[in-house]
């Protein structure tokens, strides 16, 4: 699929942003201190800027108002609903905790259900889809939930590193959450192996009977919306590397720093450690959000002569 | 609306005759001229002189190869075949284009199944297209509006022109006939019997789209080397081969008068 | 449901209907133009029209692109650069009218300075008579560089041949065989023939070196090595002798089987048909066993025997001659199997089918009719097997012979102008007698005289052709001479390099229409370009002085002229599709068709275009030719409408054959109709009149079709056809070539003559193939016809060329293997004459020696309003940098023709080449040309198209 930016901005920066306003919600710092008031600040940025981009790659975004009246069926309008909802809980609890330096309980909880709900309907754009193969399972919706918790995670540890002289047990929760999802994400990454499902070319084209089928000549001699769209391709060394380098910067760095800083907690070093942990989270993010696009493979692509299941 | 009807009322769709079509194109341009000052947006194209050029279609015939196990080596009238694939939108029973939609402008008509996309509301999110596995819908780039199969609703209906052109551009123009149009939800429809008859089969059933357009396969073939004896079984063994021995049949042929030969009956 | 938007489903499609028939191709389909605000809509297929019949093919449809392409030429111009450069100025008409009489007039006292010839034009009638009013004898179409091999040999053979002469019975046919067809000119017809085979479920059999297009839905591939189909054809031939599987009363009756041939070796007799002292034909009473003449009434002939005639020498039918020959080892399955890369048993299995399909699935019509002798029949009898071919077997040097053995196999079986077998389209079948012969000369050898006869014809023996008394061609393309002796088509592919070589002689200017020669349709591009360019060194002038050209578009061949005449496009002029030219009747019906301004001819701001003819006549009326001008000079037409109208070719013949007579109600025959052309316009642009059953198989020999041809004027007189299966013409050539009749060949050509013109169908080796190293170059390679493009013109279609914006080579499978490449690779490919470089794509569905590519994709950069960097331009490439007009040398000095030594056929098809991987990095083809400006246009093209936004609501 072609990894277009203005949606992988919009999911890693909306993703980290439910997940920091989630922890938040559950009460994770205290509304006194700097970090809370500016940990909603930061949450509301990131998932304001984030649904912004997300309309940049509207062909037609005068009409999409329309996005939010389709919740009962499509998880894009759910979404959309959602992220609309999921700000009134999110607004209210950041007033409260900016200008009044209270936290309310109960709204924390709803809030991040909702700001949970938003991260899975968001997966569930993807996950729902069942021409991508390696989108299509669960373990999409568990990485794309499990990294917003880790990037709300590794954003709170700093910030509190940051703000409040030490981030207590939160490096440990930040390192956990990381490695978890990460986890889950090595496991949805396997599943490259199965290319395109259950459909072949020889069930795309209902000839698979009469040998082995191949594509002889393209409808058009050049590129169209589909092939750019759906037929995108990386090579699979390059993709490799990308993965290591997501796994570099989204995991082993932020958690190794994280982990220092844990040990080095209120110097200056820490600080600086739980700051470049963010930075290289996001990087990694950035860079595993390219690659949940890059990597994958669209049935389509059966029609314009992807044979073999590893072709990249 | 975006959910799907419970049930239509017709299930208008095509059926494709690969065992017949040519690979001439003719459809897909006629598809595109027809639509292209029709229903909703132009098909735009771009860069239609320059290096990379690139439009909008709504119908466009990929062309396969098969090659069956040892069909590599060619000599004589080996078995690798070509096969020319028309493809538009088969208008699904269980679309997920429609469903996926979050704007609610793809729909599909409860009164003949057809799956249309209203412009007025289309955002050109591209989520219909990524759900369609056939490659069915294209975004046109200058609208910003996704562009699929009509199945032709503004001519079908269309009281303006003449009762029998009311059919798909595609199938009126396809030179060969290997296009029909009907409706797949009447068993005794001339497309429901064509498809009984030949096999008529659904692309990629495992995605479970239930498409409502049918393709017939190509034909089996028969090799020519068993015709041998059915058509020379009458052959004169005694005398076949040499010029001496045919010439004795010929004398004796027309001086009976026999099966080839009418002569000398006046 | 009531949330669904609500729908305009009732919108109508245009403002007007205009009716006319396409011409994005030669197959002149008739269309309906929906006119939008005065903006081409909507084209679709006419229902009524006997061509389409509602039909229409990709290129049809795209005629809205062609008609708005940003390549349509605006205004005459003037060269004012080099050659080749693409700079010119604007002129008004009236000076490129002035400019053009200037270069022409002098030429009317040595008029073989003109060189007068049309590409797949459809005013062939028309822009002949211009050029034998203006006396040159170098006047022909392209037909000799396309598929002349076909027509020739079909009309020797049998009076017509395929296309426009004839298709297969499609709807009653059960077994169809095809010969190396891509798509060719019928192409429509064949398109919803085939669908009709299909639906009733009869046998399709394709053999053709690749299998896409038609011959992917074929039944039976015969994937065949190129130029060894004589070798097929023959064989099953063999099979048919040998079982005895031929049609022995429809050879008595209609075809020269019982024909007696003399045998007398070594005089001038030898081989030819003995005749009584009235000159006919002799064959023997079976009764009597005695030679009466073949028109006596009540006898049957014999099909075998010896006789003695009255000069002693002995003869022997006809059918004897060929049963020897065809029964021989040599033609059998198992011989040729190799050669062909065809098994035996594929072959034997081939001919049974035929076999059985003609004689056991017999179909018979009940219907009464007459033959020619007046003989009663109560039923039509066919054999539905049927045949179609084109160039395939037609473009290569062995091609004449192997149509005709394809001809000869129909005649064998029985099924030409039989139900479910070929059925000739009228006016066909025309015999060789009713045809013209060549003429050069000027009649009364005057200077500034129209030419006595037709420039080309149908030679009957080396006493025909055109060559002065020392042996020098009288034509520039030396089309009948002993290079070709029965080149009825002409020789367009030799014009440039000739004229360039001075060879036969020089020429002053060069005049042409509507053929890219500059191109895809030259062998040896780059060679040409490099001849149109030529400067004699000692006057500094081009060694072809003046061009004239007319074209449509910024072709690549516009940059070449010295003078541009910009023609209109089909949808702005007047055409007559005529029964005197190319006509496109059914096997059923005589039709006709005409072409009107559905759109005016506008080009704001610019001079503007104007139609061909109408711009030819003009001329001829400049020029004060005959035929033009009135006893004061004044012009007789006023333009191409008012010609078609009103011109006469015998009395009451003209160019269009409906709604004649003043009353606009003959048919056929009559006075011109003032009103004919809105008549037609009324009646959708065309004109139909269905033949009467009783008329409408047998017309070889069908007294009511023959009567019915002569009615409506294709004929003064009743002109039976009797099948040639032994061709006497041939054999005189023949005999000339051995030294026993005059005039006789030139040395250097007797081998040749006496090898290649046998009278029964033969085979020989294609002479590319025969000239070369065959380890060096062990390959073939072709070019096919891409459906959705017509030549080079349809690059210029914004939706078509979508389609085909480059074009790789296609390599077996196991080509690919040996020379590791893989999809996507380029690679070096070579003949004896030159080099290109390609990419590649794998293949496994071909003849395993065969490369292929779609033809004329390549273009050079600038030409067609197309970015230099467009990829027709950087991918894609022309087989044509690789076929040479000549031979490989053959160290005698001699410029040898690439042609097929009977008619001059380019063999396009006789390619051999090599194959290399190329060196990695590189992805632009080779050879690359400096990219070409527009003529006289710099206005920028579009870089969106949204054709029709402003209908959508
Ligand atoms: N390698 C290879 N080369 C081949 C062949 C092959 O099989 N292989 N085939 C050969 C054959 S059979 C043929 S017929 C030739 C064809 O070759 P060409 O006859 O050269 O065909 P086109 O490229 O169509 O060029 C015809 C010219 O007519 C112009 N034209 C189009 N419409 C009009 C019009 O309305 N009026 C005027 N005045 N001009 C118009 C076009 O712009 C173009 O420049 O190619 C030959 N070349
Ligand atoms: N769409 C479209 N239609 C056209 C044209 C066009 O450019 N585009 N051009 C028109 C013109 S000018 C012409 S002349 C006709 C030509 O129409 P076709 O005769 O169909 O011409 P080609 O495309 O040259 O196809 C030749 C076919 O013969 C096969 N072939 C080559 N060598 C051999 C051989 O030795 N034996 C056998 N059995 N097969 C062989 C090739 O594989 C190819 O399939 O088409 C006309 N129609
Ligand atoms: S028009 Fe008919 S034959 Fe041609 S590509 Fe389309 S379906 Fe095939
Ligand atoms: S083919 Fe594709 S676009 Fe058409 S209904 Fe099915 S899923 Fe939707
Ligand atoms: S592109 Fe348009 S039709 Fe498709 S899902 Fe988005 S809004 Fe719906
Ligand atoms: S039915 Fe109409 S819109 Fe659909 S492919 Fe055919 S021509 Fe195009
Ligand atoms: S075959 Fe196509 S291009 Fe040729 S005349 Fe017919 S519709 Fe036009
Ligand atoms: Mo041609």
């Amino acid at each position: 699929m072609h990894p277009a930016y203005s949606v992988i901005f919009f999911t890693t920066l909306t993703g980290a942003g439910y997940g920091l306003a989630a922890l938040l919600g559950f009460g994770l710092a205290d509304p006194a201190m700097l970090s809370a008031k500016l940990g909603y600040f930061l949450a509301l940025g990131l998932i304001t800027i984030g649904l912004l981009s997300s309309t940049l790659h509207l062909g037609n975004p005068k009409n999409a108002i329309w996005a939010f009246s389709q919740w009962r069926s499509s998880w894009l309008s759910r979404e959309g609903v959602l992220a609309i909802v999921t700000f009134v809980p999110v607004t209210v609890l950041a007033f409260t905790n900016i200008f009044m330096g209270l936290h309310i309980g109960w709204l924390g909880w709803v809030s991040a259900i909702l700001c949970m709900m938003t991260v899975y309907s968001t997966s569930m754009i993807y996950a729902s889809i069942r021409t991508i193969n390696l989108w299509n399972t669960w373990l999409t919706s568990a990485s794309y939930l499990l990294f917003s918790v880790a990037g709300g995670a590794v954003i709170l540890t700093a910030l509190l590193a940051l703000f409040e002289g030490g981030s207590g047990d939160m490096p440990k929760i930040a390192i956990i959450a990381l490695v978890v999802a990460w986890v889950a994400k090595w496991f949805w990454n396997k599943r490259q192996s199965e290319g395109y499902g259950g459909s072949t070319m020889a069930s795309a084209t209902g000839l698979g009977h009469l040998g082995k089928v191949k594509l002889l000549e393209r409808p058009h001699a050049m590129e169209n919306y589909l092939t750019r769209e759906m037929g995108f391709r990386v090579a699979r060394k390059h993709a490799a590397k990308l993965w290591n380098i997501a796994v570099l910067m989204g995991l082993l760095v932020p958690a190794v720093m994280l982990a220092i800083a844990f040990g080095l907690q209120g110097s200056t070093t820490a600080i600086l450690l739980s700051v470049v942990a963010v930075f290289a989270h996001m990087i990694g993010m950035l860079v595993e959000r390219w690659l949940f696009f890059a990597t994958a493979k669209h049935a389509v692509s059966l029609y314009y002569g992807d044979t073999a299941l590893d072709v990249r | 609306m975006t959910t799907l009807p419970l049930a239509t009322n017709k299930k208008l769709g095509l059926v494709i005759d690969l065992d017949t079509c040519v690979g001439c194109h003719a459809c897909v341009i006629a598809c595109k001229e027809w639509n292209t000052g029709g229903y909703g947006n132009a098909l735009s194209d771009q860069q239609p002189y320059g290096a990379e050029p690139e439009g909008s279609f709504l119908n466009r015939i990929h062309t396969f190869e098969i090659v069956p196990e040892g069909g590599e080596v060619i000599d004589q009238s080996a078995d690798s075949r070509v096969v020319h694939f028309p493809k538009s939108c088969l208008h699904c029973e269980d679309a997920p284009c429609v469903t996926v939609c979050p704007t609610g402008a793809s729909y599909k008509r409860a009164e003949d199944g057809i799956v249309l996309v209203d412009e007025d509301k289309c955002m050109g999110c591209g989520l219909c297209a990524w759900s369609c596995a056939y490659g069915a819908r294209e975004m046109d780039i200058s609208a910003g509006v996704m562009k699929k199969c009509t199945l032709c609703v503004d001519r079908i209906y269309n009281e303006t022109i003449p009762e029998v052109d009311r059919i798909p551009s595609c199938v009126r123009t396809c030179p060969a006939g290997a296009r029909h149009f009907g409706d797949l939800g009447d068993p005794q429809s001339d497309v429901s019997i064509l498809v009984a008859e030949r096999g008529g089969f659904d692309l990629m059933p495992e995605q479970g789209n239930k498409p409502t357009n049918k393709y017939l396969p190509p034909r089996e073939r028969k090799p020519l080397s068993d015709a041998v004896n059915a058509g020379f079984e009458t052959a004169n063994a005694d005398n076949v081969g040499d010029a001496t021995g045919f010439f004795g049949w010929i004398d004796k042929t027309l001086s009976k008068g026999s099966s080839n030969s009418k002569v000398g009956e006046k | 449901m009531s949330a669904e938007p609500i729908l305009n489903l009732d919108e109508p499609v245009g403002d007007e209907v205009r009716q006319t028939t396409c011409y994005m191709c030669a197959c002149r389909c008739g269309i309906n133009v929906h006119m939008r605000d005065g903006k081409v809509r909507y084209i679709e297929g006419n229902r009524d029209h006997p061509i389409n019949k509602g039909i229409l093919c990709a290129k049809g449809s795209a005629g809205i692109m062609q008609h708005y392409s940003p390549a349509r030429l605006k205004a005459p111009m003037l060269r004012t650069g080099p050659r080749g450069s693409g700079e010119y100025k604007e002129i008004t008409w009236e000076e490129a009218m002035e400019k053009a009489v200037s270069w022409l007039k002098p030429l009317r006292e040595s008029p073989k300075k003109l060189a007068f010839f049309t590409g797949r034009d459809q005013s062939q009638s028309f822009t002949s008579l211009w050029a034998k009013q203006f006396g040159t004898p170098n006047y022909a179409a392209h037909g000799g560089f396309c598929s002349v091999n076909m027509a020739a040999a079909g009309i020797y053979t049998i009076g017509g041949a395929f296309w426009e002469f004839g298709s297969p019975d499609w709807d009653r046919t059960k077994l169809f065989v095809m010969f190396g067809v891509a798509e060719d000119h019928d192409s429509n017809p064949i398109k919803a023939g085939l669908g009709k085979i299909k639906k009733n479920g009869a046998r399709f059999v394709s053999v053709n070196p690749i299998r896409t297009g038609y011959s992917a839905i074929a039944d039976d591939w015969l994937g065949i090595r190129p130029g060894t189909d004589g070798l097929l054809i023959m064989a099953l031939i063999h099979e048919l002798f040998k079982n005895r599987k031929i049609d022995l009363d429809y050879l008595i009756r209609y075809s020269n089987a019982p024909w007696l041939v003399i045998d007398a070796p070594d005089t001038e007799n030898h081989g030819l048909f003995a005749r009584d002292k009235d000159g006919n034909e002799l064959v023997i009473d079976s009764k009597t066993g005695k030679t009466v003449s073949r028109h006596k009434k009540g006898v049957t002939a014999a099909l075998t025997g010896k006789i003695k005639l009255k000069d002693g020498a002995t003869a022997r039918p006809t059918l004897e001659l060929m049963a020897e020959e065809y029964l021989k080892e040599e033609h059998s399955p198992d011989a040729i199997a190799e050669t062909t890369g065809i098994d035996a048993k594929t072959i034997k299995g081939l001919a049974a089918e035929i076999a059985r399909v003609a004689f056991e699935e017999e179909i018979v019509i009940e219907q009464p009719w007459t033959d020619m002798k007046g003989e009663k029949h109560d039923r039509f009898i066919g054999r539905p097997v049927s045949f179609h071919a084109m160039r395939g077997i037609s473009a290569h040097s062995n091609g004449f012979q192997t149509c005709r053995a394809l001809h000869v196999l129909q005649v064998l079986i029985g099924s030409v102008d039989v139900p479910g077998g070929f059925r000739n389209k009228p006016p066909y079948p025309k015999p060789v007698s009713a045809h013209p012969r060549p003429h050069t000369l000027m009649h009364p050898f005057l200077p500034g005289q129209p030419l006595a006869g037709p420039h080309l014809g149908y030679p009957t023996g080396p006493e025909d052709l055109l060559q002065d008394v020392d042996g020098v061609a009288c034509r520039i393309d030396k089309a009948f001479t002993w290079e070709a002796p029965m080149a009825v088509h002409g020789q367009m592919h030799m014009v440039i390099a000739n004229a360039h070589a001075g060879d036969p002689y020089k020429i002053d200017t060069l005049f042409l229409y509507m053929a890219n020669m500059a191109w895809n349709s030259s062998m040896n591009t780059r060679g040409t370009i490099e001849m149109l360019e030529d400067k004699d060194p000692e006057t500094g002038e081009y060694k072809i002085p003046h061009i004239i050209y007319s074209d449509a578009y910024s072709s690549e061949m516009v940059a070449y002229a010295d003078l541009i005449l910009p023609d209109t496009t089909y949808l702005e002029r007047y055409d007559c599709i005529s029964l005197l030219d190319r006509p496109i009747s059914e096997p059923d019906a005589v039709c006709d068709s005409i072409r009107w301004p559905v759109v005016e001819p506008e080009r704001e701001g610019h001079e503007g275009v104007r139609g061909f003819q109408s711009v030819l006549l003009d001329l001829g009326v400049r020029l004060k030719l005959e035929e033009f001008v009135d006893l004061d000079g004044k012009a007789i037409y006023k333009d191409y409408a008012d010609y078609m109208t009103n011109h006469l070719r015998r009395p009451g013949v003209g160019p269009l054959a409906g709604f004649r007579g003043k009353d606009g109600k003959s048919e056929g025959r009559g006075d011109p109709n003032p009103d004919q052309i809105e008549a037609y316009k009324k009646n959708g642009s065309f004109w139909k009149k269905k033949i009467p059953m009783e008329a409408q198989f047998f017309k070889h020999a069908n007294k009511a079709y023959q009567d019915f041809a002569v009615e409506m004027g294709f004929f003064d007189e009743p002109s039976p056809v009797v099948f040639q299966l032994y061709s006497e013409e041939l054999q005189k050539f023949r005999l000339a070539g051995m030294g026993l009749r005059e005039p006789q060949p030139p040395e250097h050509l007797r081998q040749q003559v006496t090898d290649c013109f046998t009278p029964l169908p033969s085979w020989y080796e294609p002479f590319e193939e025969a000239g070369v190293d065959n380890s060096e170059y062990p390959l073939h390679a072709l070019t096919q016809r891409p459906m959705a493009m017509y030549h080079s013109w349809g690059s210029q279609n914004a939706w078509l060329r979508q389609i085909h914006t480059k074009n790789p080579l296609y390599v077996p499978g196991a080509v690919c293997d040996e020379h590791d490449l893989k999809d996507g690779d380029w690679a070096w490919v070579s003949s004896w004459h030159g080099k290109i470089k390609v990419e590649i794509a794998r293949m496994e569905a071909v003849n395993n020696k065969t490369l292929w590519t779609w033809n004329a994709i390549g273009k050079r950069g600038g030409a067609w309003a197309l970015d230099a960097k467009a990829p027709e331009a950087t991918k894609g490439f022309l087989l044509n940098h690789l076929i040479s007009e000549l031979l490989p040398p053959k160290g005698d000095g001699r410029r040898w023709s690439n042609s097929d030594p009977i008619t001059g056929q380019a063999s396009w098809f006789d390619l051999r080449i090599k194959i290399e991987k190329a060196e990695e990095g590189g992805t632009v083809s080779e050879p690359h040309f400096e990219p070409q400006k527009r003529p006289g246009n710099n206005e920028k093209t579009p870089i969106v198209l949204r054709f029709g936004q402003e209908w959508t609501k």
